[in-house]
């Protein structure tokens, strides 16, 4: 086996210097023989180098990939073009083969990325500290609830009907063995009803949780509830698309306690979901609640700034079941994508790109309201997403659209929020005039 | 030290190396991306009151600045690739090239989670047949992919178990593990909302029965169990323990952390296992990233199969799908199906490995282990001296009686090239260095680290001091962590920065 790097007769030798001569008889030393004697395991045969990525390159070409085909499907997950120094970079094994940077002297690389890291989140989510990064944005949703259930102790957490449907699902699943309940604020119009959430929060709300845009794309208004979360002593929660920040008002500006986001769009590929990015930034009162790791900077021995990993009392190592999380394991790679990623950016790219899929939105609205069979379902500010109400069944309409090249959005049916004959569209940068107006012709012919 | 530029404050010296970050480079004006041109302002779609009024400060650095900076940085890191990385139960092994070239494929990268499943055959398939692999390696019924660490996994067990006590009547309060488990194992139980019961070990580092027996009522929804344990030690009563946990109706959970140690040789079934977690982020050879992503698959019995993370990829005929209508489902841990690309990853070791190279890797764990340990324990103290597993644990109470403390060996240990082992766990050995070889190092650069210890032991008796002050040879001193909690400071700002 070729990651294998002794040979028989060295193998020996280092039995012989541990007193045993076969490896059976070391293993038999520590493990009952009954219990690795008979069993047998059903495996395929092991395969060459050659043959594996043979198989692998067959598996890979069995999926229809946005390369290939033109995607309007977002939803959470967005197809962003991939500059080339972010890749040629994360592959550096120094970043890509170290582990957490424990050890702060031999790990400076990934501790400095990760300080700018939580600079650069915490600057577009308009926050005073970010962690170094979660699972994904759903699992950050989730323990931005916990968070405020500590901090407040209190047990309501709100969640509107307007939040990603998996995202409240998996903030449900989180909370479930705990002693919190989960409410939902209705929605009218594709916004959180803003009357019904005043009356649904109260001094036993924990947190109050608002994604900006929203799940359909809407722009919600943001302001009331924030002020009536605070009146009533709760947190506010924003959940966000980071690649909205550089024209959308932060989660700061709006006085949100905790903002999270997914971080996906900042230079890390579809996969599938996953690996994600969960982003997660607070203010500088509830920094020792936060989950995760984090990086402070310090001076060493020779007087030379540098970084380390800080707060780790707040850790599962340490405090074990009084942690404020259990996340050991993190994302750290993709977290260096989006630092990698924002570099190149800039604040005027973050921008910029912001536009980008704002105008080929519109642009792609103003023409695909007017398709017959297609309406528009709602009537608000949007961003880079919006919904349209379809006559055909959008799963029919997908279907015959992927014949002529097109995976013209998201089927909201397939989501318990009462969307049925709707289809999600979705924007970005690589969807401009050329690929919206194939999209509407396609549509216009169906 | 090519990064570093010494700086000077007007008036007072300061003789501090500054460290120079993206936005000490950043010069208004440069860009490291082009985009396309826009034709109108946003103000043109929305109304005011959404747009932002304070800009961020990102940084403004041209592709090639940006590039040179992050090569600066990343020279500083210590990585697998240079060298001998043994931190315990983490298995830093090599990541095989080809699971990344295979992971990078477009059609792997590109495609979107919530395409439709005829254009998506290929994941899905991947992804049913390393269930069934991840199965056979366990001896499970079940598996699911969706967990995207060793906690999450935990995590998400625990919520299984409860929805399955729940449905045969009640929750119940309690989950039982050892002292020597991870951190993460009670951090879990208290976010499933559980109450943590730690058992003491026994004088071998084992779980001691008599105390488990006393543990265990029909209060306690699960009993949780590295195996081998954190001490790199096989716990030969497993059988036992598993008819202990299970007489009281209580779930047996394997943290498999360690499963590299059993590969293709002992199924976590057979040992009695209920459900198990599987880190593909150290057992199958995905990289760590600097901290993740990783990947936590679940292998379970049929008894748990109900209350799986939704969907699970199923197959029907020749065609894949994801089926959602699982009615006892815990519901979801992850915005989709988990971090697919380390399942790729995990996929391609699996299938090129085979059984054979399964069982090769377990073996060489092994060995490299238990050379490395026969060769060290004249030099430090060995608490639990016994043939170890994939890993074992030496405490440096010896060398701190001179003065040494096992924080400085470690420092020291950088010196001569090497990552230093796991420290100060497991929290039962004092002054703890837990050494995790894996099976991807070489006899020769095992007894480089062998030298390298050997020196240091000696050290401690004859020149203490360069042991204290260490780390010499490395891009910085010993960093004052202290300091970093004192006065928190975990982002840039122009003012305190700036020279
Ligand atoms: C024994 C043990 N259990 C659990 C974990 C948690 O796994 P992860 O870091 O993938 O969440 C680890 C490693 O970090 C571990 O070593």
């Amino acid at each position: 086996m070729s990651y294998i790097p002794n040979t028989d007769a060295q193998r020996h030798e280092m039995l012989k210097a541990a007193g045993v001569q076969n490896f059976d008889e070391l293993f038999e030393r520590a493990v009952p023989r009954k219990l690795w004697d008979n069993t047998e395991f059903k495996m395929p045969p092991p395969l060459s180098e050659l043959e594996v990525s043979v198989l692998l390159n067959e598996l890979s070409s069995k999926n229809i990939c946005t390369s290939e085909i033109i995607s309007f499907i977002g939803a959470g997950v967005y197809n962003h073009y991939m500059p080339a120094a972010v890749n040629a970079l994360l592959f550096r094994s120094e970043f890509y083969t170290a582990y957490t940077p424990y050890q702060a002297e031999v790990a400076q690389g990934t501790l400095q990325s990760i300080f700018e890291y939580q600079t650069m989140v915490s600057e577009i989510l308009g926050m005073e500290v970010s962690n170094a990064s979660m699972y994904d944005g759903a699992t950050a949703c989730a323990e931005a609830a916990l968070i405020a259930s500590a901090h407040t102790g209190r047990n309501k957490i709100l969640v509107p009907r307007t939040l990603h449907p998996n995202y409240a699902a998996v903030t449900s699943t989180y909370l479930s063995g705990l002693p919190i309940a989960v409410d939902t604020l209705p929605a009218s119009d594709g916004l959180i009803d803003i009357e019904s959430a005043m009356k649904m929060i109260d001094d036993k709300t924990a947190a109050v949780l608002i994604q900006q845009p929203n799940f359909l794309g809407l722009l919600e208004d943001v302001e009331p509830i924030i002020e009536s979360a605070h009146k009533a002593g709760a947190l506010a929660v924003m959940v966000v698309d980071p690649i909205t920040l550089g024209v959308l008002k932060s989660p700061g500006e709006y006085g949100a306690d905790i903002a999270v986001a997914e971080g996906q769009p900042f230079g890390i590929p579809q996969a599938f979901g996953g690996p994600l990015l969960g982003m997660m930034a607070v203010n500088k009162n509830l920094v020792r609640r936060l989950p995760g790791r984090l990086v402070g900077k310090t001076i060493d021995s020779r007087g030379n700034e540098g970084f380390c990993l800080t707060l780790q009392t707040r850790e599962q190592h340490i405090r074990r079941n009084k942690a404020t999380s259990n996340i050991c394991t993190n994302q750290a790679l993709c977290a260096l994508a989006a630092t990698i990623y924002l570099s190149l950016l800039g604040p005027g790219g973050l921008k910029h790109l912001g536009e980008l899929a704002l105008e080929n939105s519109h642009y792609a609205y103003d023409k695909a309201v007017n398709i017959k069979g297609f309406s528009s379902k709602f009537d608000s500010p949007f961003f880079r997403e919006f919904v349209v109400e379809t006559s055909v069944k959008p799963s029919k309409l997908i279907e015959k659209a992927l014949l002529k090249g097109i995976l013209p959005g998201v089927d909201l049916s397939v989501f318990d929020i009462g969307l049925d004959n709707c289809l999600m569209l979705a924007f970005t940068e690589m969807t401009g005039k050329t690929q919206i107006d194939k999209l509407v012709q396609v549509l216009s012919g169906l | 030290m090519g990064q570093e530029g010494n700086c000077k404050t007007k008036g007072d010296y300061l003789a501090l190396s500054k460290s120079i970050t993206i936005f000490d480079r950043s010069t208004p004006g440069l860009s490291g991306l082009d985009l396309p041109e826009i034709q109108k302002e946003a103000s043109h779609f929305i109304p005011e009151k959404y747009l932002r009024k304070k800009k961020p400060i990102l940084p403004e650095v041209s592709e090639n600045e940006v590039v040179r900076h992050y090569i600066g940085l990343s020279i500083k890191n210590h990585h697998i690739d240079k060298g001998l990385y043994p931190l315990g139960s983490c298995t830093m092994k090599y990541n095989p090239k080809v699971n990344d070239r295979a992971a990078m494929l477009p059609g792997f990268t590109d495609i979107h989670p919530f395409q439709p499943e005829s254009t998506v055959q290929g994941a899905l398939e991947l992804l049913y047949n390393l269930a069934e692999l991840l199965g056979e390696i366990s001896g499970m019924d079940d598996v699911t992919l969706q967990p995207v660490a060793g906690a999450h996994g935990e995590f998400t067990s625990l919520l299984m178990i409860r929805a399955y006590h729940t449905k045969i009547g009640n929750p119940r309060q309690t989950v039982v593990f050892p002292d020597s488990a991870h951190g993460t194992n009670p951090a879990s139980v208290t976010m499933a909302g559980y109450k943590s019961v730690q058992i003491k070990s026994g004088q071998d580092g084992l779980v001691d029965v008599s105390t488990l027996k006393a543990a265990m009522n029909e209060n306690v929804a699960a009993f949780m169990l590295t195996n081998p344990n954190t001490l790199g030690l096989f716990d030969k009563n497993i059988l036992e323990i598993a008819d202990i946990v299970h007489s009281v109706g209580a779930q047996f959970y394997m943290d498999g952390a360690n499963l590299n140690a059993l590969l293709g040789r002992v199924k976590p079934a057979e040992m009695g296992f209920d459900i198990v977690h599987f880190n593909l982020h150290k057992t199958f050879s995905t990289p760590h990233g600097g901290g993740g992503p990783g990947a936590g698959a679940l292998g379970l019995k049929k008894h748990l199969s109900p209350f799986m993370p939704s969907p699970i990829v199923v197959k029907n005929g020749d065609k894949y799908g994801l089926d959602y209508d699982r009615p006892d489902s815990i519901g979801k841990v992850h915005s989709f199906y988990g971090n697919f690309a380390n399942l790729v990853r995990g996929y391609t070791y699996i299938r090129q490995l085979g059984l054979d190279g399964l069982r090769s890797v377990s073996e060489n764990a092994v060995i490299n282990a238990n050379y490395l340990m026969a060769n060290l324990k004249a030099f430090y103290d060995l608490p639990y001296d016994r043939t170890c597993m994939h890993e074992f644990v030496l405490s440096g109470e010896r060398q701190k009686k001179a003065g040494v403390r096992t924080t400085d060996i470690a420092k020291r240990l950088m010196d001569f090239g090497f990552h230093p082992p796991t420290v100060y766990f497991p929290l039962i050995v004092s002054e703890a260095m837990m050494i995790e070889p894996t099976e991807s190092e070489s006899k020769a650069e095992l007894d480089r680290f062998i030298e390298a210890m050997i020196q240091i032991a000696r050290e401690v008796e004859e020149k203490p001091d360069i042991i204290k002050t260490a780390p010499h040879n490395t891009p910085v001193g010993r960093m004052d962590e202290g300091k970093a909690a004192r006065d928190l400071v975990v982002k840039w700002s122009p003012i305190t920065e700036h020279c």
